[in-house]
């Protein structure tokens, strides 16, 4: 398998997945503008915020406006981070390594993209998002369908995975360090009114609202969802959850190469931390500190694992 | 498909029948089902110069081009010898020359051509053969007559249109399929690797190791590339995947790097190898020109097969194939004004407004006048260009073709066409019975090529 497939294939997922919580990330936005008594353009800050894109918008937008907001992150290709240049990029990929995958992947991948353009070349009505942020989900969950049900279990499908889940514990993580102060463990706020729309906007954005409410009795408390988020194993968008995964798929690399790397010793790690921690270590450590290591950590698996894998020349 | 008589030509009987008994409606709904096959499978192509209409499609018409076996048997006598032909020809004018000795073709035309590349002087390909994969461009004005329009034996393209306009054939109308026997083109990525695996350098050790080159996705023809890697089972390799290391050609893979014994280029020879041809390529791989020239490669097509595309080379072949294989061409050449040749050239601007005038390195429809139809502005403005530059011009006739059905909104319609057969050389001659049937879509036109309008059909050679 070329290193070039490999990297394809690789970015092909992170960029499907990135569209897919980023569309999340506007939907949680929504939800608390439209719930929210008193609620102002400037919460879509922290939405901007947890897109990593709040510098750029600034760059483009002199004023921070709800609809302008949803436009940057919806559909400017100016910003690479938007839903379309995502699927754009996603795509792209896809073409390059269409000899490796399956043709119901190609297709499923083809079609988003081919629906996507067309809702995306206008600016979207308000009254449509909802809708749209619902399209959005559901092709890229037929991408995902098409992927796990046709490909082979081979190092292709490892490198697809591997991708996938960096960029959602990359995801996951980033959302919840733009909310860390609402977590912080500070007494005072506990309970309070705003508090509970950020905490549901956090777990709206990786939907996780619902199965929050099963697993932890449905009261939010700081430490009970940083710990869904972080440690859950349960929970598909948990770092733990995404370390597990990425480190069965870099064990079966190891297996079929016959070969371990550095990313392996990486990966074990970071898995290691997230498996033997406890919320309230996490939390005396401080979780802005704890997330901005994982966050780094992360990047350099991801650095690793491109070498490792001779991705690039 | 109809005689002058208003009777359906004997290889179509079937079909009119069959077509007779079809509601326009639904059919209206096939050709609009084909192109959502087109567009969801992504067989698009890129059309350069426009940034904004990055990929299209090629129109598909429903009603397929039918050639009976006779008809076929006789045409592919004569692409063969044709082909012949041209091999010899190619492994003359890079060894003996004597074609030119012998005072047949101008020396100049030869040696001053921009695609003649003297790299090859004096190098034999593996099993001698340098056109691995021809596309021989054809017309045909009536019953048993055709005539050749161009040889593509540079990096002919389009044979994934051949192969998936028949499987959307099928897919559409499977009960055409078992009422009319027609013959298979399906084998196609097959023999292609055979036939490549076949001519591996004598020194590969089991079994060769084959790749497709591509410029990469941003390629107007990157479809076919990706296509025909997938439906041969072997590796699409881009320029940066390759490296020489210890004297062979080898690609970067995810355990390191291996070996490629055989390389399917779609990549033109100035940028193939950025240390002999053109330094600023980044599509090619510097270095591969001494593997191949120490046996290490086999690159299909050769460098320097594109002499043989060349309008001028064209207008000798008639002199070509009875040179090489002592027989008079079996197929017929346009009649052919070289406009380099001052008598010619004078010709050519007196009657301008009946010929059509190419590049002699044109391709693509791009650079060509076809005088009937153009402006009086288009030609004078032509003329100008013509006079300036003669050498780069060839001028002929148009032919009184013949037309097929397309299937329109009112019905049936005739149109022009022409017929692009793919033959594999290795040891043996293999013409795939078919080919791409390229359709002018506009009414009384006659330029078939996708980046001008024209779109395609399926070709059936019916068994006899």
């Amino acid at each position: 398998m070329l290193g070039r497939t490999a990297n394809g294939l690789y970015w092909m997922f992170r960029y499907i997945e990135r569209a897919e919580n980023i569309a999340r990330l506007v939907d949680a936005g929504l939800r608390v503008s439209l719930t929210r008594a008193g609620s102002s353009d400037e919460d879509w800050h922290g939405v901007l915020e947890s897109a990593g894109v709040r510098e750029a918008y600034s760059e483009v937008h002199a004023e921070l406006t709800a609809a302008d907001a949803i436009d940057y992150l919806l559909r400017d290709t100016s910003n690479p981070s938007s839903v379309m240049s995502c699927i754009e990029f996603g795509r792209n990929n896809a073409r390059m390594v269409r000899t490796a995958l399956t043709r119901e992947t190609w297709e499923a991948t083809n079609e988003c993209w081919i629906d996507l353009k067309a809702r995306l070349s206008r600016k979207v009505k308000q009254t449509d998002l909802p809708e749209l942020i619902d399209v959005i989900k559901h092709r890229c969950g037929l991408i995902r369908g098409a992927f796990h049900g046709s490909m082979l279990r081979n190092d292709l499908y490892n490198f697809s995975r591997i991708g996938t889940f960096i960029e959602r514990a990359d995801n996951t993580s980033r959302i919840l360090d733009v909310k860390y102060y609402v977590l912080l463990p500070a007494i005072s706020q506990v309970g309070s009114k705003l508090d509970n729309y950020q905490w549901e906007s956090i777990l709206r954005s990786v939907s996780a609202h619902r199965s929050y409410g099963w697993v932890y009795d449905g009261e939010y408390q700081s430490a009970n969802i940083a710990d869904f988020l972080i440690l859950k194993v349960q929970m598909p968008r948990s770092l733990a959850y995404c370390y597990e995964k990425i480190t069965s798929n870099l064990d079966y690399l190891a297996q079929t190469y016959d070969e371990r790397l550095k990313a392996h010793e990486t990966a074990a790690a970071i898995r290691s931390t997230l498996k033997r921690g406890s919320i309230s270590d996490i939390m005396d450590q401080g979780l802005h500190e704890f997330l901005e290591d994982f966050v780094s950590r992360n990047n350099q698996l991801s650095a690793e694992i491109s070498e490792g894998y001779r991705f690039y020349q | 498909m109809l005689t002058a008589e208003n009777l359906p030509r004997p290889p179509y009987k079937t079909y009119h029948e069959w077509y007779a008994s079809q509601d326009a409606a639904h059919l209206i709904r096939k050709t609009q089902d084909a192109e959502n096959i087109f567009r969801k499978t992504g067989i698009t192509f890129a059309v350069y110069g426009h940034a904004d209409s990055s990929e299209k499609l090629i129109p598909f018409d429903i009603i397929p081009r039918i050639i009976s076996a006779r008809e076929w048997r006789k045409l592919a006598q004569g692409i063969e010898q044709r082909v012949l032909a041209l091999n010899a020809f190619l492994d003359d004018i890079y060894h003996k020359q004597e074609i030119i000795k012998a005072g047949r073709i101008p020396r100049a035309l030869i040696e001053r051509n921009v695609t003649f590349l003297p790299e090859m002087i004096g190098f034999k390909p593996p099993g001698g053969v340098y056109t691995h994969i021809v596309g021989t461009d054809i017309v045909r004005t009536g019953e048993d007559q055709f005539y050749v329009l161009e040889d593509n034996a540079r990096t002919p393209s389009g044979v994934s249109y051949m192969l998936e306009n028949r499987e959307t054939m099928m897919q559409m109308f499977p009960e055409l399929f078992a009422l009319n026997k027609v013959q298979r083109v399906e084998d196609y990525p097959r023999l292609l690797r055979q036939s490549l695996a076949s001519l591996a350098p004598p020194g590969c050790k089991g079994r060769p190791r084959v790749a497709v080159l591509t410029p990469g996705i941003f390629n107007s023809a990157y479809y076919e590339h990706s296509f025909l890697a997938d439906q041969m089972g072997v590796e699409l390799v881009e320029g940066g995947d390759l490296r020489v290391i210890d004297g062979r050609v080898k690609m970067r893979t995810t355990r390191g790097y291996e070996a490629i014994d055989v390389l399917y280029r779609r990549v033109d020879d100035d940028y193939l190898d950025p240390m002999t041809f053109r330094a600023d390529s980044a599509l090619g791989i510097p270095g591969i020109m001494d593997v191949y020239r120490a046996g290490n490669i086999t690159i299909a097509n050769a460098p320097g097969t594109g002499i043989c595309d060349d309008k001028a080379i064209y207008s000798y072949m008639p002199e070509i194939v009875e040179f090489y294989t002592g027989r008079k061409a079996l197929l017929e050449n346009v009649p052919t004004w070289r406009c380099s040749e001052p008598d010619s050239l004078k010709y050519v601007l007196e009657h301008i407004e009946e010929l059509v005038i190419k590049e002699v390195h044109g391709s693509g429809g791009y650079g060509m006048l076809v005088g009937p139809t153009a402006s009086k502005k288009e030609r004078t403005d032509f003329a100008e260009k013509l006079a300036a530059r003669p050498d780069n011009y060839i001028a002929q006739p148009t032919l009184a073709l013949s037309t097929v059905p397309i299937f329109v909104n009112k019905g049936i319609a005739p149109r022009h066409v022409d017929l692009r057969p793919y033959v594999l050389v290795s040891d043996k001659v293999k013409i795939i019975p078919g080919g791409l049937t390229r359709v002018a879509l506009k009414q009384g036109s006659l330029v078939v090529n996708s980046s001008q309008g024209g779109g395609t059909k399926d070709t059936w050679v019916l068994e006899d």
